[in-house]
């Protein structure tokens, strides 16, 4: 870490870092998102075709990180709203943190089945 | 006597030197100008609230999408087969209905302002030179603009029977 940074570590730090690189992928999902949607103007057949890498084991994945990165912004997002305008939120951020860190683990892990589920029967077979 | 002697009243000796200063409702202390006050010289102007609504903008936007985004990746995502069932006939059935057209429009709205100026802030911190600035907030603005555009656009025209 370069000297006289005002870059202090741990909770509160990665906590901002995670929420910015969440909130740059999720820009550049949504502009692409648009663009894939828009094709709806176009054709059936072209929508279609492109929905259908959607739903490819590759993409898939790339969609349960898609997933990974909403819920944390999201979550992390409220606890920045809390520590803002709740009166204790600067003293109980890092509670506040670990908290939605452990709802994130339980969606993430509640998300498996119902957004990989088909990706893992077209890999091993059904 | 030290200097950090007190009176009873808690007022140091010398801000509560009282009648010994001389001062009265009669005979009032000079009156000592405030360093930054606005005179008829001060630009009237100032560079006003905008950044403070956007940072309201990006809480308020944020507790709204939270239930859009979420409700939106149940609806993809999650229920009745996930991704599979996506195709053009779920779109138009879905489009068919004022409710939806209106959360999609909303949410495509708030996500696209919410992350524009996120990423605004984002170039505003490490793009250094104005030069760099200016460009990268430039094309930002730009894919904004048509983003939006674009988006509202195919959810006013949507056409079930475009074959």
């Amino acid at each position: 870490m370069p000297a006289g940074t005002l870059y202090r570590g741990r909770e509160g730090m990665w906590s901002w870092v995670a929420h910015r690189v969440t909130g740059v992928l999720i820009f550049f999902f949504l502009f692409v998102h648009v663009l894939d949607t828009a094709l709806v103007r176009v054709s059936p057949e072209a929508y279609d075709t492109v929905v259908a890498t959607y739903k490819t084991p590759l993409v898939a994945l790339l969609e349960y990180g898609l997933v990974a990165a909403i819920l944390f912004h999201a979550l992390n997002g409220l606890r920045v709203i809390a520590v803002d305008f709740w009166a204790k939120g600067p003293r109980y951020q890092k509670q506040m943190l670990w908290t939605v860190v452990g709802v994130w683990l339980v969606l993430m892990i509640g998300a498996l089945y119902p957004v990989l589920g088909h990706a893992v029967r077209e890999v091993f077979g059904s | 006597m030290s200097t950090t002697e007190t009176t009873e009243s808690g007022i140091g000796p010398v801000e509560g030197a009282g009648e010994l200063s001389g001062y009265s409702p009669e005979n009032p202390a000079p009156v000592i100008e405030p360093p930054r006050k606005r005179t008829t010289k001060t630009p009237k102007s100032t560079r006003g609230n905008f950044e403070m609504y956007g940072w309201l903008f990006m809480r308020l936007s944020g507790i709204v999408l939270v239930v859009l985004v979420i409700g939106h990746l149940l609806i993809q995502l999650v229920l009745d087969g996930g991704v599979s069932k996506i195709g053009f006939a779920f779109v138009a059935g879905r489009w068919a209905s004022p409710f939806w057209q209106t959360w999609d429009l909303l949410m495509l709205w708030l996500a696209m302002l919410h992350g524009a100026n996120g990423l605004r802030t984002i170039i505003n911190d490490y793009a250094e030179r104005p030069n760099t600035r200016l460009w990268l907030k430039g094309l930002l603005y730009t894919a904004t603009v048509f983003t939006i555009l674009l988006g509202t656009l195919v959810i006013f025209t949507f056409d079930p029977n475009i074959r």
